[in-house]
């Protein structure tokens, strides 16, 4: 992937708009009435939250595939920061911006 | 079909409209930068532009670019992408009784196009499933003109991100805003103790397993994460909170 089109991505993508349709349609898709298994609703708690920690944490605090050895590394301040935004604002918009405007001069200004 | 004559000329299409509206800058913003992220990732224009158009879920869309990015299989994508998507699931079991009567292809055209932001004005606007034809239609014309603003401010606002990518040098690193997107929507959901213990775990189960090959580590993260919260909550049952109401500005 770099700036090319090829079919495999756009097969994913094909891919993903699927999953689209069918987390949003999920309980109506079919037209009798069904329900998930009672451990399946409990998951539905606590999935979301573990697949966007897993996806963003390691893009945080690793290189290459390596933990960060130095704090000269702009993304943990970033991240920190967007956290606290969001906290003081209740807003995801709050959570980037922040974020962006300690990120920026760090990564740009710094090298970090 | 979802754009009928007898939706787009019904006065509920207007008040659909109009209620979006204010929300229509945070959701443009967010695909704006959505826009710019998918491109400054690697990603063609051809590419970025079926996602916006067609996948038209920010947060998965955002998900997916670390891993589109590494060659992870698409099962694994996919997988995540749903994950994410779980709380649509949510929503789903409640839009059910509002959408069953319709035939399947529009409710699942309907269901497609009502993202988090949708569903909160639409279910405050209809507290109850209408009963009548007339009350049906009039749900559905709003649903149509609510849809009609976001679907149209999302797609132009990521059109508008992937162009201007081309003009933003990749080493200014913009594309990490994608990841504080992601940030701020963990944030969101981080509502009860044992979520936040969740997110916890899962991270470190992301970083301990990363050396596993096929970005086997997003789905090693997720189940470690939602099994131990899963056993915990054996331990100490509660009452089930009522599901949350999406934070605003999400696809």
């Amino acid at each position: 992937m770099t700036g090319t089109t090829d079919l495999w991505t756009l097969a994913v993508i094909g891919g993903m708009a699927c999953v689209t349709v069918i987390a949003r349609c999920f309980f109506f898709i079919f037209d009798r009435p069904w329900s998930l298994p009672h451990w399946a609703q409990r998951g539905l708690q606590y999935a979301p939250i573990a697949a966007l920690s897993a996806v963003v944490v390691p893009e945080v605090v690793m290189t290459q595939g390596q933990l960060i050895g130095s704090l000269h590394d702009a993304r943990i301040y970033a991240a920190a920061a967007g956290v606290a935004a969001y906290f003081w604002r209740r807003d995801v918009m709050a959570t980037i911006v922040v974020g962006m405007a300690v990120f920026l001069p760090l990564h740009i200004g710094l090298g970090w | 079909m979802f754009l009928r004559r007898a939706y787009y000329t019904h006065p509920e299409f207007a008040v659909g409209f109009r209620q979006m509206a204010p929300q229509s800058l945070g959701i443009a913003a967010w695909g704006l930068m959505t826009g710019v992220a998918m491109v400054k990732s690697g990603m063609s224009i051809v590419e970025a532009l079926a996602m916006a158009m067609f996948v038209y879920a920010g947060s998965s869309q955002l998900a997916a670019i670390p891993l589109l990015l590494v060659g992870a299989p698409m099962w694994v994508i996919l997988a995540t992408a749903f994950c994410v998507n779980l709380r649509f699931v949510v929503f789903s079991l409640h839009l059910r009784s509002y959408l069953i009567h319709l035939p399947r292809l529009e409710r699942l055209v309907t269901g497609y196009l009502t993202t988090d932001i949708t569903y909160v004005l639409f279910v405050q606007r209809f507290p109850k499933p209408g009963q009548t034809e007339e009350a049906r239609v009039a749900q559905q014309a709003y649903l149509a003109g609510n849809s009609c603003v976001n679907w149209s401010n999302w797609v132009g606002s990521s059109i508008l991100g992937i162009a201007l990518a081309n003009f933003i040098p990749t080493a200014w690193g913009l594309g990490f805003a994608g990841i504080l997107c992601l940030v701020g929507i963990l944030c969101s959901l981080a509502t009860t103790r044992l979520r936040m213990l969740s997110a916890a775990l899962a991270g470190v189960a992301a970083v301990a397993a990363y050396a596993l090959p096929l970005k086997l580590n997003i789905i090693v993260a997720i189940a470690v994460a939602v099994l131990a919260c899963l056993s915990l909550e054996k331990l100490r049952p509660s009452p089930p909170p009522a599901p949350e109401l999406p934070e605003e500005h999400r696809a």
